[in-house]
């Protein structure tokens, strides 16, 4: 019989960018003046592995995020999907250096009543830093496996599965654990309407910040240069066959 | 003295990724004028033999019962503790899943910062690095300023190529100091993947989004990859559309491939899933919309629906390949 799991997420507050990225004035951030924002599809998959895990053991799922009032858009959106309750660490910016991120949760989470699990998805879709759920886990001494793309959850321990080292890895940890988890650990759902609904009334607790820095600092973001030439057109509709299929017998992909 | 992690395939020899710290330990060596120690895991094998090739003459060996069976976050507590005792200017790794994780761990226990994806490294006052942002669409320009500099590396990191080989490979075991009171997670389980061509590895990919429209209307791209030699790949849309499985998909949060040619069938071209196939040798676009980014983008373009073109380019090969 599983134990009760009590889940925390850890997810960030991310620009929806498009196919085009605008920079800020002084290129030290993207424009978001025209954007929507989201969660990464790691974290979305680490919400939905949270609400189930709550429901199959009778456990609670919880979401948290460091960042500052707007960010509270995406606690929502983890509330609409079936998280039962939100923490909002306070910060300045959606996005802090790794370790004051890492700092802010790990202090939190000495606040918060007890998690069995805390899930984090495996990099941020805007720095990627790839390191938070690490520190966290650190910090608070305990076991953590990255990557992980299956979740089982036994009596005081939880089977971590992963693709690693050409194959797939079972990781076995005790509770309380810590997971990094990657899109594709299960299909998340949408949100009802009642569960839009029951979001927008939610409570948030927040919690203040600490007075954390850190020696990584941005100085600017600028664009890869990219060396593509210019597009040929081969043609319009079924038409343009033949001349699809000349260029890939030229590529040796077809005889 | 520059650490370089160095990462062993399961013959004991180095990564590929391995290699490119390798080299960029030394180019950072000889700027900083310090030693390159590479660090590994295990018993030596070929190991000294390659690292004299590479031109590095130190080589530590960290053996404990304890790394055998744990996940990086234990290689990375064994990292911290080579760093307290040997004080170097830097650590360096690949940036893969693994090699990150153990960097992080060792850098949350340092206290210090860890640069992850970094394609340069400017030692200085203060040093500073270049790392990929959002899958690599964005370059980073950051200070790094730490007493010992982490940072893992991605592929193309800056290298010098030739190298005089080292005469003599010093090798130093060391018994790390783990916290036996520390909970740790333990491997259980290994099962090697079936091997045969993936989508990571395929020549060839034949990727279908949104304007595909269904599950079934992958069929048509499951037979011109078959003609071509190729996998079949998806965007996000497909896979949050339950028409195919996440382990087709192209991208930021799926697999970053670089075939030598991407056809890329009804995806408009996001840069999440743009991170994913910008590193394709050509790219053959295929939209109702000619100016989707992707078509922009593309070696090659064709405007139409998916179902009218893929059906007569499959029609043409086949007439092509005769009876
Ligand atoms: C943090 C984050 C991470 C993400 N990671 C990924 C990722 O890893 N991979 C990924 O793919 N996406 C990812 N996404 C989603 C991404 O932003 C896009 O939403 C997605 O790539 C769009 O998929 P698409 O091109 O199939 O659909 P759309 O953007 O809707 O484009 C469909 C295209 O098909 C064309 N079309 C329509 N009908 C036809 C037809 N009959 N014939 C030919 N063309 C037609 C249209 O003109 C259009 O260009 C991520 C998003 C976020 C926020
Ligand atoms: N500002 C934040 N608030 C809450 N969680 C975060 C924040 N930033 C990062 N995380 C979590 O840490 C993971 C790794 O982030 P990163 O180390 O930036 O790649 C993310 O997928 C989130 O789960």
């Amino acid at each position: 019989m599983p134990t009760t799991m009590d889940v925390l997420v850890c997810i960030k507050r991310v620009p929806a960018v498009g196919a085009e990225i605008a920079l800020t004035a002084d290129a030290t951030a993207i424009d978001t003046r025209h954007l929507g924002f989201t969660i990464g599809p790691h974290e979305e998959c680490a919400v939905e592995e949270a609400v189930r895990l709550a429901e199959r053991t009778g456990g609670r799922a919880g979401v948290l995020t460091v960042g500052p009032p707007a960010t509270e858009e995406q606690l929502r959106y983890a509330l609409s999907m079936g998280a039962d309750h939100a923490v909002r660490v306070d910060a300045p910016v959606a996005d802090p250096e790794p370790e004051v991120t890492a700092a802010a949760i790990a202090g939190a989470l000495g606040e918060l009543p007890p998690y069995d699990l805390v899930l984090f998805g495996e990099a941020s879709a805007d720095a990627g830093h790839a390191q938070v759920g690490f520190r966290v886990a650190c910090a608070l001494r305990r076991p953590v496996v990255g990557g992980v793309k299956g979740i089982e959850v036994g009596d005081g321990r939880v089977s971590l599965r992963r693709e690693a080292g050409g194959g797939v890895e079972v990781h076995d940890a005790p509770l309380p654990a810590v997971a990094a988890v990657l899109e594709g650990l299960n299909l998340p759902r949408y949100p009802t309407i009642k569960g839009r609904l029951r979001a927008k009334k939610a409570p948030v607790r927040v919690l203040a910040g600490p007075a954390a820095t850190s020696g990584l600092r941005t100085r600017r973001l600028r664009h890869r240069p990219e060396a593509r030439a210019e597009t040929v057109l081969l043609g319009q509709g079924a038409g343009a066959a033949p001349a699809v299929v000349d260029v890939l017998a030229e590529l040796g992909v077809v005889r | 003295m520059v650490l370089a992690w160095i990462e062993r395939d399961a013959q004991g020899s180095p990564t590929a990724a391995a290699g490119e710290v390798l080299a960029t330990a030394r180019d950072l060596g000889g700027e900083l004028g310090a030693e390159v120690t590479a660090v590994a895991l295990g018993e030596p094998g070929d190991l000294p033999d390659d690292l004299a090739k590479q031109g590095v003459a130190h080589l530590v060996l960290l053996q404990h019962e304890l790394l055998a069976d744990a996940p990086p976050a234990t290689v990375g507590e064994a990292l911290a503790g080579l760093v307290a005792a040997r004080g170097p200017a830097a650590v360096l790794a690949a940036a893969t899943p693994e090699s990150t994780e153990a960097m992080a761990w060792a850098s949350a226990a340092l206290g210090v910062p860890l640069a992850t994806a970094c394609t340069e490294i400017r030692p200085g006052e203060p040093w500073e690095v270049t790392r990929e942002r959002a899958g690599g669409i964005l370059l980073e320009d950051a200070v790094l300023d730490a007493p010992v500099r982490l940072a893992t590396l991605t592929g193309g990191a800056r290298t010098t190529g030739e190298t005089a080989p080292a005469p003599e490979v010093a090798v130093d075991v060391v018994v790390p100091d783990l916290d036996p009171t520390l909970p740790r997670a333990r491997l259980v389980e290994h099962r090697a993947r079936s091997t045969g061509m993936t989508l990571a590895t395929a020549p060839v990919v034949v990727s279908g989004g949104r304007g595909v429209g269904s599950a079934e209307g992958y069929a048509v791209l499951e037979e011109l990859a078959g003609l071509l030699g190729g996998a079949v790949g998806c965007s996000r849309v497909a896979t949050n559309n339950g028409w195919r499985p996440h382990a087709d998909q192209v991208g930021l949060t799926g697999t970053r491939i670089s075939p030598d040619l991407y056809v890329a069938c009804g995806i408009s071209g996001a840069t999440q899933h743009w991170v994913g196939c910008m590193s394709a040798r050509s790219i053959l676009a295929v939209n109702t919309d000619p100016e989707a980014a992707m078509m922009r983008r593309a070696t090659w373009a064709v405007v139409g629906d998916v179902h009218e073109v893929l059906p007569a380019v499959v029609a043409e090969i086949r007439r092509r390949a005769g009876p």
